[in-house]
């Protein structure tokens, strides 16, 4: 019953797009707008169903209806509601309508906005935003339905499917598979949604854009409006990647975080245009250069963004992520290559109208360091995407099918990371127009003093890794120039105003959001940096089988197995639960207790390591398994991870600059608000 | 708008160091391809080709046959076998997605197999009907020495969910 009618809101909301899209795209061409606002109507409607149809997934996920195949597949009867609730994005049919139901949200969130100096852009974007949405919502209603019953066949074989098949009888069946049981991990359950919203946002600024073209506006006004939109895509996105790293690095037991899987890289890619967009935006509402630019890396974030989702639903790609190949593989490439296709013949058919307003003229102008910044993201991202589709490329042309590992991404994005660390040292002390390398120097000289510091001591003390060296400079260098701006600012405050310090940083930072924003995001990622090349350069690793009592040694580190106990619980696992002592330099500092939970509605183990986190390194022991005669003796894996931990706190940072970039628009708004009472400062 | 639109005086440097920049980061993909190419083959062109793979490292993806697991835990020593599955994707389609080709190839007395050996943590995933994708190089002995272990399992498709469920 509830099935039934979550499927006929599914069908419903996508005749609402398709309704809305043509009803926009009709009114705005005949010039009726009665036509424009009935497709609005429709676009505010798909919400609200979407809701409906969510809510009855999540009613019949949390209450154990396991005759619905989606519901049999992701729950059991085990699992805690919080999960079973969750599991709307633990599967292909749930995630798509959690996606198509985010979206509809941002759009009709989005339409609320007051549209007065942009009335006539409004139906392109409704058209924009509902094609999209009725495009996810046709892969649902078609192909992955998530209200499909499950049926036994007259043959006996076991179907999906909506209505009964001839012959077939319904199935009950008492107990779900369950969800797999490494997703039932709280970044697991965040890392999804934080991905999607930000995967979604995204729609927003790109259907901004095709608006504008469409209704041949030359401003910037759509990088304007959908400023905040932008960067909130772009905070989800980076959570979610950061996010999906630590759930790597808590949950899979490999001492890592990033494994360049292609579902990994998927989900990079959009993050890549989308920070290129962020950096080369700024060009043009200064100076009214690289309008063209910022319409391609907006329509390749979107391409990106479906790409990414596709990647992940599709199973074209080997990975520990994919599901297997499914019918909804074709639809998004037939979808992608279209809209990729008719939004690049609109930009082309647009070329002109969007002529720039200035020359590059000078190599170290703020604009032509940007348009460098550029070029390495986008270095990053071909390097990046070239890994995934190089199996397929290969498979294409010689009939072989050959992939590349980590150590090509390595390789390759490596020194175009490095590039962008030291860019991001400079270009923050570059001025718009003309910057001669003296006036750089000026500003550099007497950070890039005490940076010099930071290769002479690690030298010193015995680290001759160049690796480490040069990246540990560069990152120094960036956190320097960076503290040394904020700093400058405060005392111009200071002296000016007669504020004291903290004051003076509070109203600096106020004042100009999106600048230092930026800043403490830059601050962010050096500290990742800091994080990154310590565990990638001196993780040390070593693993042995020990008998109670008996000790392991890495480092300054010894530890001891103390002892093992094997139980059952009531929620459906069976735990081997070691109890270890952590010993530095002979002194006891921790208990520690890895252990191999086995799942049996699933029959999967998960192992889930023990970790002493300090801030200089976390010693991480995994319990690989015990010995199968005496029950007691066990083997471990053992890692030291060097500042790993600043990876965390990079992310942590960065996400609260990206946040004071964001905020920029709140402030404006009380501004125009009060705005005799305000000073003219607050611009 | 439109006075601007001469040709830019300085341009010629820009457009020197993009392509200068262009360049380096398409030399840095065809050497990192080159040093970090490796085929993917099934088992049976892994066999057909022979010692034409010569040292290279090579990927082979083939179907975990449950009962050949063997794992000495004091020196961390897998060992399995794996059967050979179609790498067509048309052909997999047909079979009825990838967990009944697995099934089918699995149950295939005929297909081509390969015994698997990999020192390391055993993954968690690591089950009968997984489908398995090692990286390494073919030994003198015939065995497969892995230095990484992918596995993957489509467990959520049709007949997976418990026996009983009939009754109901």
């Amino acid at each position: 019953m509830i099935a039934n009618i979550g499927y006929y809101v599914l069908v419903l909301t996508f005749l609402a797009s398709l309704y809305g899209a043509g009803a926009a795209a009709y009114g705005a061409l005949k010039n009726k707008p009665e036509f424009v606002e009935s497709g609005r109507y429709a676009m505010l409607l798909t919400g609200p169903l979407l809701t409906v149809a969510s809510a009855a997934i999540i009613w019949l996920l949390a209450t154990g209806h396991y005759e619905i195949g989606f519901v049999a597949s992701v729950t059991s009867n085990s699992m805690p509601t919080y999960l079973k609730v969750t599991a709307l994005w633990g599967g292909q049919e749930g995630s798509l309508v959690f996606w198509a139901w985010l979206m509809a949200a941002f759009t009709s969130a989005a339409s609320l906005r007051k549209w007065d100096r942009d009335r006539e852009m409004l139906p392109w974007f409704i058209m924009v935003t509902m094609i999209t949405l009725a495009f996810f919502l046709s892969l649902v209603v078609f192909f992955e339905n998530p209200f499909a019953r499950l049926w036994l066949s007259a043959d006996g074989q076991q179907v999906t499917a909506m209505l009964q098949p001839t012959g077939a009888v319904p199935l009950n069946p008492p107990d779900g598979r369950g969800l797999n049981p490494l997703l039932r991990h709280p970044g697991m359950i965040i890392h999804p949604p934080a991905l999607y919203l930000g995967f979604v946002a995204y729609v927003i600024p790109y259907a901004f854009a095709m608006a504008a073209l469409i209704t041949r506006r030359s401003d910037d006004r759509w990088i304007r409006i959908t400023r905040r939109w932008t960067l909130v895509a772009w905070i989800f996105l980076s959570l979610g990647l950061i996010l999906g790293g630590r759930w790597a690095y808590d949950v899979l037991g490999w001492g890592g975080y990033w494994g360049w899987d292609p579902v990994e890289i998927a989900a990079l890619l959009p993050w890549l245009a989308g920070t290129a967009f962020l950096h080369s935006v700024m060009v043009q509402e200064k100076k009214g250069m690289l309008k063209h630019w910022n319409v391609v890396l907006i329509i390749l974030t979107y391409a990106l963004v479906l790409f990414g989702t596709f990647l992940s639903r599709s199973g074209v790609l080997s990975s520990v992520h994919a599901f297997a190949k499914s019918a909804i593989g074709p639809m998004f490439f037939v979808f992608i290559g279209g809209t990729f296709i008719v939004s690049l013949s609109l930009l082309i058919n647009r070329w002109e109208m969007l002529k720039g307003e200035n020359f590059l003229t000078s190599v170290f102008s703020r604009e032509a360091l940007f348009l460098l910044n550029n070029f390495l993201f986008m270095g990053i991202l071909v390097v990046s995407f070239w890994g995934v589709i190089f199996p397929l490329i290969s498979e294409l042309i010689t009939g072989q099918k050959i992939t590349v590992g980590p150590p090509f991404y390595e390789r390759a994005n490596g020194p175009l990371g490095l590039g962008l660390l030291i860019l991001m040292a400079i270009a923050p002390l570059s001025a718009y127009a003309s910057t001669t390398w003296k006036t750089i120097g000026r500003a550099l000289w007497k950070p890039a003093l005490v940076t010099l510091l930071v290769p002479l001591t690690l030298y010193f003390v015995g680290i001759r890794n160049p690796i480490a060296l040069l990246g540990y400079t560069a990152a120094a260098l960036v956190a320097f120039v960076t503290l040394y701006e904020f700093w400058r600012g405060v005392m111009a405050r200071h002296r000016q105003h007669g504020e004291n310090l903290p004051l003076a940083l509070w109203r600096l930072v106020g004042r100009n959001r999106r600048r230092y924003g930026g800043y403490i995001i830059h601050l962010g990622v050096v500290l990742m940096a800091f994080g990154i090349i310590g565990i990638e350069v001196y993780q040390t690793e070593t693993q042995a089988t020990l008998s109670r009592g008996e000790q392991v040694t890495l480092g300054r580190y010894v530890m001891t197995y103390d002892d093992i106990s094997v139980f059952d619980t009531n929620d459906g696992r069976n735990v081997a639960r070691a109890v270890v002592s952590v010993y530095q330099d002979g002194k006891f500092v921790d208990e520690l207790y890895p252990r191999k939970d086995y799942y049996y509605d699933s029959q999967q183990a998960v192992t889930i390591p023990g970790t002493r986190s300090m801030l200089a390194d976390d010693f991480y022991v995994i319990l690989v398994g015990l010995d199968p005669d005496s029950r007691s003796d066990a083997t471990f894996k053992v890692y030291h991870n060097p500042l790993v931990n600043f990876i965390w706190i990079g992310g942590i940072v960065f996400s609260l600059g990206t946040i004071v970039a964001v905020w920029v628009s709140s402030g404006r708004r009380r501004a125009n608000k009060t705005s005799s009472a305000t000073r003219s400062t607050r611009t | 708008m439109t006075e601007v639109a001469k040709a830019n005086p300085g341009r010629w440097k820009f457009i020197l160091g993009g392509l200068l920049i262009v360049a380096a980061i398409v030399y840095l993909i065809a050497s990192s391809t080159q040093a970090a190419a490796q085929y993917y083959l099934t088992i049976d062109e892994l066999l057909a080709k022979g010692d034409a793979v010569g040292d290279r490292d090579i990927k082979i993806s083939g179907v975990v046959d449950g009962d050949t697991i063997q794992y000495d835990i004091k020196n961390l020593t897998l060992r399995f076998t794996i059967a050979n599955v179609p790498a067509d994707l048309d052909e997999i389609e047909k079979a009825g997605g990838l967990a009944e080709t697995l099934h089918i190839a699995l149950e295939d007395p005929q297909a081509t197999r390969l015994e698997v050996e990999y020192i390391g943590v055993m993954p968690d995933l690591l089950r009968d009907e997984a489908q398995a994708i090692v990286t390494g190089r073919m030994g003198e002995d015939g065995i497969f020495h892995a230095d990484e272990l992918l596995l993957k399992c489509p467990t959520r498709y049709e007949g997976d969910v418990p026996l009983q469920a009939e009754d109901g």
